[in-house]
């Protein structure tokens, strides 16, 4: 006689269509609700310029814009950002030419190893726009929650002070 | 134009800054699945069952491998600095072979999935069942077993130093100064996750992997999996950040290849931000004494330094902490040696700065003390104890040492600061400033350096060699040297780096990349315009025809003699008059020999200003002066950047990053970023950094010496003797947390 083995495991539901609209394009994704806005740019679009450095929301190298705001893509459920307008890194460059936020962080070497680098812009452009850029205190304060662990804030603040200057904004 | 030694901008900055770059995990191969390692729950003791029937049944699951699924490793790995060029495996243990537990974390099964989600949560079914027994963790719970190690590195260092007789030197001196120090584990936590893409074709393994040696990885790989090396091929496109982490081969890039083995499909590996702490090293708890002598007038007539530190079952692994203490003052005297405690941790291993960050915190702030005791400006104490030569009595390669200290002391307006401590106020604040000297080993256990140059019809060129790109700048600094050595435009010149089929270069660690991969370009460079000169002067067609080739530079493809005014060929109309589509060189670089006749240190100094709120024990860094003699400067940007990151290492050792075991079992405390503290842009003051110029014969044929660490080490001493100075407390112990800090004192500083 056979017996059946309990079923000892719980899925969640299965992969469904999710429409998201990355970058000005919509397009549709497979995904379990389980998966974070992260993975979905990452591993199902290919948008690897999103990093994901803790996965846990203390680092900030998974920093998009959803809606116009800074968001923490790995704390943000990809099925929650559908309907929304997401931008990613791959989505700041106008064609060939480099936002001023990107050229400013070439000219002051604001990277090393690169890898906060995409969060750390994606930040640093809505830091202006918030109107949190006016001192280098609030510039260091706005941007903490970017962790960059080969240092280089006193370069990041000098690329986000010149973007500022030339913009007019940030006070 | 000669274009080493300007700051040019990074090469693979606008791919860094589009997120264009690609690191490890983003290589997604067609039929990828992904991995989820299972750690073990518990410090010591065995496994005594894996339930895996949950996990497998779970929905997208592949495999759950346990290690009965799990394939012996064809050698037993022996732990081997990556920079000796060999097979570099982090720790002489490899996992899942047999059902013994020795540290927490350590792998026990492994969840293969077709997503990530599925893995992760798969994971969370297995069902390890142990039998556990007490563990030892920590210094505390193993003190009475401690014993004096006799050889670290791999056996490549000894254990003790000693020259002279220190208790004679002792007995002789005026003055001593005694301290401890206890110092927390760090962990490099680099912000890219270990990565690994491990894909078999026909018996062959690629492995796509964030690495700090793409060669070492490749040669462990081969020999835990029993193949030829010629049949793993490793590639590691940008890697974010490493800082010692990713300086050897550790268990999970080998079991990512078997798990890829075993399912027959690419298999994908990030590591969890958690896994980070139990997976790959850390620098090991410490604790450090020293004793130093010294007569009245301020010079050393001993010094004593112990390290007392824990390490895994299997290796006698301590920083080495005593290569600085042992080097940086004259003093005839001298015992430096190293006591370890075996526990339940994985074998530790470099952290940035590897041994002298925290050996010479040690000695920096025991000679502020001594400085104190003399009535002494600290500045005039390392001057006057300053020498010229390695106890051996060879020359310093170069020295630097004492323009470092002056022209810090210059820049960071040292001479106007108040004596005593607890003399300067602002507001609830106190102020304080504090030097330290600082220097960094040279060490030259690497086999020889190669690089490849090759110049097309076109007059494009590209060298390469098989280092690898993990912020240090070596894409920009070679794509200079190569240019300058080749004698074409800087645009001209494409360097090529990250895979294992490229020609040899050792491990990038202990500040070694820069001299080892620009002497190797500048080997190839030369070698290929030495070749196209030599064509050109034979060549009838060419107006330097008969020229001798001593007599021909070589500048934006265009080659001149001095011999010959006006005559000019180029390297486009030479290729193309002789019917070539390319000419190519090898150039090979081999180190000075381990007995080379000079000292090998690179030198500098350290200064910082802090503010401390004694009621709340806050330390704030107000400014941090850097002045640092690293041989030639390739690119100054790309140094003073490195050099700034480092210090700021620095100021996190002093203040924020620390670990502890919980003894009870034997699990980290801290495995996540919210609660190991790194520095936010808001810890971070203005960082000045100055290089001072030395020419260096010895180290490489451009002179360079690297900055990787030097800019680290003695930052934390400079804060502590800060620290000093603006409260009177001296604060022994690491990071110097609030609690130790503030006014009402903790028994036992001061």
């Amino acid at each position: 006689m056979t017996v059946a083995e309990p079923q000892l495991t719980v899925d969640g539901p299965a992969a469904a269509a999710v429409p998201l609209q990355v970058n000005g394009r919509r397009c549709v994704v497979e995904l379990e609700p389980r998966v974070s806005l992260l993975d979905a740019v990452r591993e199902h679009l290919d948008l690897t310029g999103t990093k994901k450095g803790c996965d846990q929301g203390t680092c900030g190298a998974c920093t998009v814009w959803v809606d116009g705001r800074r968001v923490l893509a790995c704390l943000t459920l990809a099925v929650a950002a559908s309907g929304r307008e997401i931008v990613t890194i791959e989505g700041l460059a106008d064609g060939d030419e480099l936002h001023p936020m990107q050229r400013a962080f070439l000219e002051h070497d604001a990277f090393q190893c690169g890898y906060c680098t995409p969060g750390q812009i994606m930040s640093a452009v809505k830091l202006i726009e918030e109107g949190n850029a006016g001192s280098d205190e609030d510039i260091a304060e706005f941007m903490s929650g970017n962790i960059c662990r080969c240092a280089a804030y006193p370069n990041i603040r000098a690329a986000i002070r010149q973007v500022r200057d030339r913009s007019g904004g940030g006070a | 134009m000669t274009v080493v030694g300007t700051p040019v901008r990074r090469v693979d900055g606008p791919a860094k800054v589009s997120g264009a770059a690609r690191y490890s995990a983003e290589i997604t191969l067609p039929g990828t699945a992904h991995l989820a390692v299972v750690g073990a729950t518990i410090a010591g003791g065995r496994v005594v069952a894996v339930d895996t029937a949950a996990a497998r049944a779970a929905a997208g699951v592949v495999a759950v491998l346990t290690r009965e699924d799990l394939p012996k490793v064809a050698a037993e790995p022996h732990l081997l600095p990556s920079l000796a060029g060999g097979p570099a495996p982090g720790q002489s243990f490899f996992p899942m072979q047999d059902d013994v537990v020795h540290h927490a974390g350590q792998p026990v099964a492994l969840v293969v999935a077709e997503e990530h989600e599925q893995a992760q949560y798969a994971a969370t079914l297995v069902r390890v069942s142990y039998e556990a027994v007490p563990s030892v963790t920590t210094i505390d719970q193993g003190r009475d077993r401690a014993y004096e190690a006799e050889r670290l590195f791999g056996g490549l260092l000894p254990g003790r130093s000693e020259r002279g007789d220190v208790e004679a030197g002792l007995a002789r001196a005026d003055l001593r100064v005694e301290a401890a120090y206890r110092m927390a584990a760090n962990h490099h936590n680099p912000l890219e996750a270990p990565s690994t893409v491990a894909v078999w074709t026909d018996g062959k393994l690629t492995v796509y992997e964030s690495t700090q040696g793409v060669r070492a990885t490749q040669q462990t790989v081969a020999q835990l999996l029993g193949l030829p090396v010629s049949h793993v091929r490793v590639v590691t496109g940008f890697v974010g950040g490493g800082f010692g982490s990713k300086a050897m081969v550790w268990p999970d890039v080998t079991l990512t290849a078997m798990a890829a083995r075993h399912v027959g499909r690419p298999v994908k590996l990030m590591l969890p931000r958690p896994r980070m702490f139990t997976s790959n090293g850390h620098r090991e708890e410490q604790e450090q004494r020293i004793t130093l002598g010294a007569t009245r007038d301020g010079r050393l007539t001993a010094i004593r330094h112990e390290k007392l530190s824990v390490t895994s079952p299997f290796d006698d692994w301590a920083e080495p902490a005593t290569g600085v203490s042992s080097q940086l003052y004259a003093c005839e005297n001298y015992l430096g040696r190293h006591r370890l405690i075996r526990g339940n941790t994985m074998t530790p291993t470099f952290t940035r700065g590897p041994g002298e960050a925290l050996g010479v915190f040690t000695l920096e702030t025991a000679m502020d003390e001594l400085a104190y005791r003399l009535s002494m400006d600290p500045l005039e104490l390392r001057l006057r104890n300053h020498t010229p030569v390695d106890p051996a009595g060879h020359p310093w390669s170069s020295d630097g040492l004492v323009e470092c200290l002056r022209l810090g002391a210059e820049r960071f307006g040292w001479a106007d600061r108040p004596p005593g401590p607890r003399a300067t106020r602002d507001g609830d604040w106190l102020i304080g400033t504090g030097l330290a000297a600082t220097a960094y080993p040279v060490a030259f256990f690497m086999p020889p350096q190669r690089a490849r140059a090759r110049i097309f019809a076109d007059g494009s060129a590209v060298v390469q060699t098989s280092t690898q790109e993990f912020g240090t700048g070596v894409l920009t600094m070679a794509t200079q040297v190569g240019a300058d050595a080749l004698g074409v435009a800087l645009a001209e010149l494409t360097f090529q780096a990250g895979d294992s089929d490229l020609p040899n270069s050792t491990a990038a660690v202990g500040s070694a990349g820069a001299g080892m991969v620009s002497s190797a370009v500048h080997a190839a460079g030369t070698a290929l315009r030495e070749q196209l000169v030599a064509l050109a002067v034979g060549d009838r067609g060419s107006p330097l025809h008969g020229a001798g080739p001593e007599s021909v530079t070589v500048t934006d493809g265009r080659l001149t003699s001095s011999g010959r005014p006006g005559a000019v060929d180029t390297y486009r109309e030479l290729l193309a008059r002789n019917h070539l589509s390319d000419a190519e060189a090898t150039g090979e670089w081999r180190p000075p020999p381990l007995d080379t006749p000079h000292g090998l240190l690179t030198f500098g100094a350290q200064f910082a200003e802090v503010a401390v709120d004694p009621e709340f024990g806050l330390v704030r860094v107000r400014r941090l002066h850097g002045a640092f003699a690293p041989g030639r400067v390739l690119n100054p940007m790309l140094a003073r950047s490195q050099l700034m990151g480092g210090m700021l290492w620095g100021m996190s050792q002093a203040l924020l990053e620390g670990n502890h075991m919980d003894p009870r079992y034997g699990r980290w405390a801290a495995t996540n970023l919210a609660e190991y503290l790194v520095p936010v842009n808001a810890d971070a003051p203005v960082v000045v950094v100055d290089l001072v110029d030395v020419r260096d014969d010895v180290v490489g044929p451009l002179g360079a010496k690297g900055v990787g660490e030097i800019g680290q080490v003695g930052a934390a001493a400079a804060i502590a003797n800060a620290v000093f100075h603006a409260t009177g407390r001296r604060i022994r112990t690491l990071p110097m947390a609030p609690e130790l800090v503030m006014d009402p004192a903790g028994p036992g500083e001061r």
